[in-house]
Order: C-alpha cells, then structure tokens, then sequence
C-alpha cells in the first residue's frame, strides 16, 4: 500500500451561493504526479489554495503531509511548495533576489540558500539572467521562476495551478519536464491543475476529474480510457432522432449509444468491424449518414463521457483569463 | 528534508520583507531622486516663501502725524512673534514642523504597497510560506517608517542649509527624543494607512483616502500655525491630531519651545502602539483571499 500524503475530507468552499467545492473526498499518495482536470469554474484553484492553507475550508478539512490545514496551517505551509496560478515573482527585484527572498521566508540559513539557489535556477536555466530585473524575463522565463521559488524550501509537496496557462507548446513541454525532473530525481510529490486534457493524459500518474464542484472520476489515464470500453464512432446523419432508435434496436455488439451536442455518440467493442453494420442498417431504414469517424478513446472522449460536455466549450472564459492577463500586464508596465 | 536547520522564530521573515521593499526603493534611482527631490521642494520653497518673520520684522510704518522709531515696531513684532510662535524663527519654527509634514506623506504611501502586492499575487505567494501574518504588516510598517526618517533626514540637512538655527543647548539626546517622536508617529500613521488598505483591491480607492485625509491632518495640526490661534471648533481636533504632539516634541527638542514632552510622548507612543496593535490583528483575520 502506498503512502498517502494529501487526504481530503469533505472538503467544501462555499462563496455566498455559490458552491464552489462540494464536499470533495480524495486522496493523493507519495511521488505521484496527480492531475486535477477540469474546466475554468470548475473549483481547481479553489481546492488548492484551500489545500496550501490561503483559504479556509467552510465545511469538512484536509491532512496534508500529515497535517491538518486548518488545525496545523503552520507545518503545512512548511512543508510544500506553491506555484500560483498567477506570477507571483517580484518584478522589481532580480531573479536571485527573488530566490533569495522566499529562502528568508522559509527561515532557511544564508549559505544553504545560495547554494541551493544556485543549483535551481541551473536547473531551470536562468542562470544568465539571474541578475536582470524579473520584469525583463518572458512568460516562459517567468513561470520556470515560480517554478524555482517553491523548490527552495524542498517541499515534499509541490502544488501547481494552471503552470502551463498561456503558454506555447515548446515552453509547455519544457515545463512538464522539469515537473517529471522533480518526481523522478527527488521524489516529490506533485499536485498540478490543468484543463490541458493531452497534458493531463500524457504526464499525469492519476487523474481526478472535477466539474461544478465535484469530483466525477478519479484514475490513470489508462482505467479511465477503459472505463468506456471500447471505441467511439461519431456519426451525423439527416435524422438523429430516429437513427438512434434504429441503432439501439437492429445492431448487437453495441454498449451505448447517445446524443451529445450535435452528433450521435456510439460506444462499441471494435469499432472498424461494427462501423459497415451500422451505416447498413441506417440505409436501409432511409437515413443517410453525412459524417462518420472511429476514435480510440482519448482524455477527449472520457472527458465528455463523464461530463456530457466537451472541455472546449470553455474557450470563452479561457480569452477571459488572456484579456484579464493582458490588462494586468499593461498596469504593471 | 527532515531535520533541516531552520530559523522559524516568531520574527522570521521580517527582515526578508522589510529589505525587499527598501531594495526596490534604493535599487530605483528616479524614485529614489524623486522622493528625495520633493521634501526639499517644500522646505526650500514654502518654507523660505511663507516667511512671517520678515513680515513682522524689518517693515516700516508710515502712519501721517505719528513718527514711530523703527527700533520700538520691530521690538513689538518680535515680541508678536515669540508670544505666538514661541520663537522669533519664523523658518525654524515651520521646518521643524516640515519634518512631521513629510513623516506624514511618506507614511500614507505604505497602504499602496499592500494594494499592489495584491493585485499581482505577490500576496498569494507570501501567504502560501510558513512567515506569521503578522510579519508581512509589520515589514511594511518598518519598510515605511525607515523611509520616512530619511525623508525627514534630507529636509532637516536642507533645512539646516537653509538656515534653521537649533536651541542654543542642543545636544544628540535631543535629536534622538525628535527622532523617536518621528519614528512614533510614523509607526502609528503606517498601521493606519496599511490597515485601510487590507482589503482593498483597487488602488484607486487607496489613492482617494489618501487624499481624503492628507491635507486635513495637516491643517488641523500645529505644523503652521500654534493652535492657540485657531478658532475654538479646530482646537480639539488639532489636539487629536498626532501631528500636533510630535511637532510639540520636534519643536521643544530641537528648537527648545515650551511644550510638554511627557504628554506628547505619551501620546505618540500609545497612537502608535494600538494602531499598530489594531493592524495585526486584522492582518490575522484579513490577510486572505
């Protein structure tokens, strides 16, 4: 049995009406890369700055590390490491002046700081600019940063929101790297939100799915593909209506079959064999099909299985995030 | 990562916080000229503009039919001057109380530090470490009481320069005891200021307090004018207003005009204590999302 080192117990946040965590129970185990998957909204940083100890639970608690967050703040805080959704870094100070900064605040001794601060932002590669002003530094630059801050204490936790927000695909894939770095060299466990499915798929040991304050699904990418038990074949016909009808009478073979948005959803062990069968029986009843595919199950599918919604129906809110950016960035130039 | 030597006393990260908003201000040099640039603006040009001494000395009347030896009007305006003023330096009398003047401005900028470290989540990353709640208030306090006794600093040399002249029997504890009734006041104006600005989120507002309270605190005390000459509605807030009794204490040490220090101090050092009380405990409650 593995350790466990995050344990949430009900853990609720309400803000106003607003039910923004809804008695949520999980549970995170040593050197895992856990990944909370979700839509913007959907109570992920809610969760972790509840988890970090920023906001206070309105009902139920969490151990972390051992501790309690509402009882114990103080030894959690100690022992994990945050990186915010938003930049945190001082942007008048340099890099190393940042670095050093956060040691101070973790109590940790002058000569062990520089050294370590030295080793991480090598790791990071910010060496050459360590001693420009943190307003010079790009996106990327600027989140490998954060990324270094939160490791200066060695936190056997460390919790990221959204690291990848906002930034290209290269920089995304250097980011997860270092965050695999840290599983793999140090052993750290790793809490990282994201509403990215393909990073959550790819780098993610565990994923729990979180929607509207709750949790819908927790496993490996893998258990949860499975969960849907074969291949998905979309169609879009000139009567949904009536090919579902037909679809779940005459074929056999098939485990599901419904409507989501604007197409037919079919789920069916072997999808290349069943797919002819299928569009013979639709012919015959005099529907025709306009646009048909197979697809393996991917995060996509399970995502809009658990859900019945597709993740990119929150790319509004998401330029929401971007424009909200853009106004912070000009104020602070 | 067990058994890491670490320093978590209850004052940790105090220093950390408080070197890193003085290292903005002296790593900055336009900011730096600038806050220095404006005290000598007010001390060299208010101070040598407003100048009442001038004005009740040296002047000659020319009232048909009375011949008025120039010696009897100056005695009776310097004579005017001292029973109003306490001295007959006019200039020593205002810089001295320049020196509470810009205490008081440079101590109001502290509630914009908290507003900003707000808005750009350098907040969320402080609250996330294991420093006490507390500390984080109490760093901006000092980060602004050390800059407001530069300040001060600077317009006394300027003042100096200038020509204020010092009690005939100065010695350094009198310029301690001013400093310390400066270093009171700011310490109680900073907790005010940061206080009002715990919760807000928008710098505009802070801005608006800013301006809400700036002037009035400053007419309202004896910075020019003695309080005995004010009309009877202003006397008891002027003898609210902090910047009375640390002009009091500024003015009877440096300058040796009547006053008395024990009140002042009194004063002073409790405005400063349970503002600055009131502040971190409220930082306890409110330094969160």
């Amino acid at each position: 049995m593995r350790e466990v080192v995050i344990k949430t117990i009900n853990l609720t946040k309400v803000f106003g009406r607003l039910v923004a965590v809804d008695h949520i129970n999980f549970e995170v185990y040593d050197g895992e890369i856990f990944g909370f998957l979700g839509p913007n909204g959907a109570g992920k940083t809610t969760t972790i700055k509840m988890l970090t100890t920023v906001l206070r639970p309105t009902e139920g608690t969490a151990i972390v590390n051992g501790y309690d967050i509402i009882k114990d703040p103080a030894h959690v805080r100690q022992s994990i490491g945050v990186v915010p959704q938003e930049y945190t870094a001082d942007e008048d100070l340099t890099g190393w002046d940042n670095m050093m900064m956060m040691a101070g605040l973790y109590g940790i001794p002058k000569d062990v700081a520089k050294e370590r601060a030295k080793e991480l932002l090598e790791m990071v590669e910010l060496t050459h600019a360590a001693n420009r002003k943190v307003s010079t530094y790009s996106g990327g630059m600027r989140r490998r940063l954060e990324i270094a801050m939160s490791l200066i204490s060695r936190p056997k936790i460390l919790f990221l929101d959204e690291p990848t927000l906002g930034l290209d695909a290269q920089t995304r894939a250097a980011i997860w790297n270092y965050i695999k770095k840290l599983k793999e060299e140090y052993g750290m466990t790793i809490f990282v939100t994201t509403h990215y499915l393909e990073e959550a798929d790819m780098y993610a040991d565990r994923i729990a799915i979180i929607d509207r304050g709750k949790i819908l699904a927790i496993g490996s990418p893998k258990e949860l593909k499975d969960r849907i038990g074969g291949d998905i074949i979309s169609l879009k016909t000139t009567n949904d209506d009536e090919a579902i009808k037909i679809i779940s009478n005459v074929t056999d073979g098939i485990l599901d079959v419904k409507k989501v948005e604007d197409e037919i959803r079919i789920k069916v062990k072997n999808g290349e064999e069943k797919a002819p069968a299928i569009l013979e029986a639709l012919l015959k009843n005099g529907i025709r099909v306009t646009r048909m595919s197979i697809t393996e199950p991917t995060m996509d599918e399970v995502y809009m299985e658990i859900t019945g919604r597709r993740m990119r129906d929150e790319e509004g809110s998401r330029e929401e995030v971007f424009a909200f950016r853009r106004t912070l960035r000009r104020a602070r130039s | 990562m067990q058994g890491e030597r670490r320093n978590l006393s209850l004052y940790h990260g105090l220093w950390t916080l408080t070197s890193r908003e003085l290292k903005k201000w002296y790593k900055s040099p336009v900011i730096l000229l600038l806050s220095i640039v404006q005290p000598i603006f007010w001390i060299a040009l208010f101070g040598k503009a407003m100048n009442l001494g001038g004005l009740f000395t040296g002047t000659s009347l020319n009232i048909p039919g009375l011949t008025i030896p120039k010696q009897i009007i100056d005695e009776i305006g310097t004579e005017i001057l001292k029973q109003t003023f306490g001295t007959t330096d006019y200039f020593s009398f205002l810089a001295a109380g320049m020196l509470s003047f810009i205490v008081l401005f440079t101590s109001m900028q502290s509630g914009m530090s908290i507003v900003w470290d707000r808005r750009l989540g350098v907040l969320d990353r402080l609250l996330t470490t294991p420093v006490p709640r507390g500390n984080i208030l109490i760093a901006k306090i000092f980060n602004s009481v050390i800059r407001s006794l530069v300040q001060a600093s600077i317009v006394l040399t300027v003042a100096v320069l200038l020509g204020m002249s010092f009690a005939p029997k100065i010695n350094a504890i009198d310029f301690l005891g001013a400093y310390a009734a400066l270093f009171l006041m700011s310490f109680g104006l900073s907790s005010l200021f940061l206080m009002l600005a715990l919760r807000a989120t928008d710098w505009q507002s802070q801005m608006a307090i800013m301006n809400l309270l700036n002037l009035p605190l400053l007419f309202t005390s004896n910075a020019f004018y003695p309080i005995k000459e004010m009309p009877n509605w202003l006397r008891p807030i002027a003898y609210i207003n902090p910047l009375t009794y640390s002009n009091g204490a500024v003015r009877g040490l440096l300058l040796g005009i009547s006053t008395n220090l024990t009140i002042d101090f009194l004063y002073l050092g409790l405005f400063a204590l349970i503002l600055s009380s009131i502040g971190i405990i409220l930082s306890w409650r409110y330094l969160s999302m």
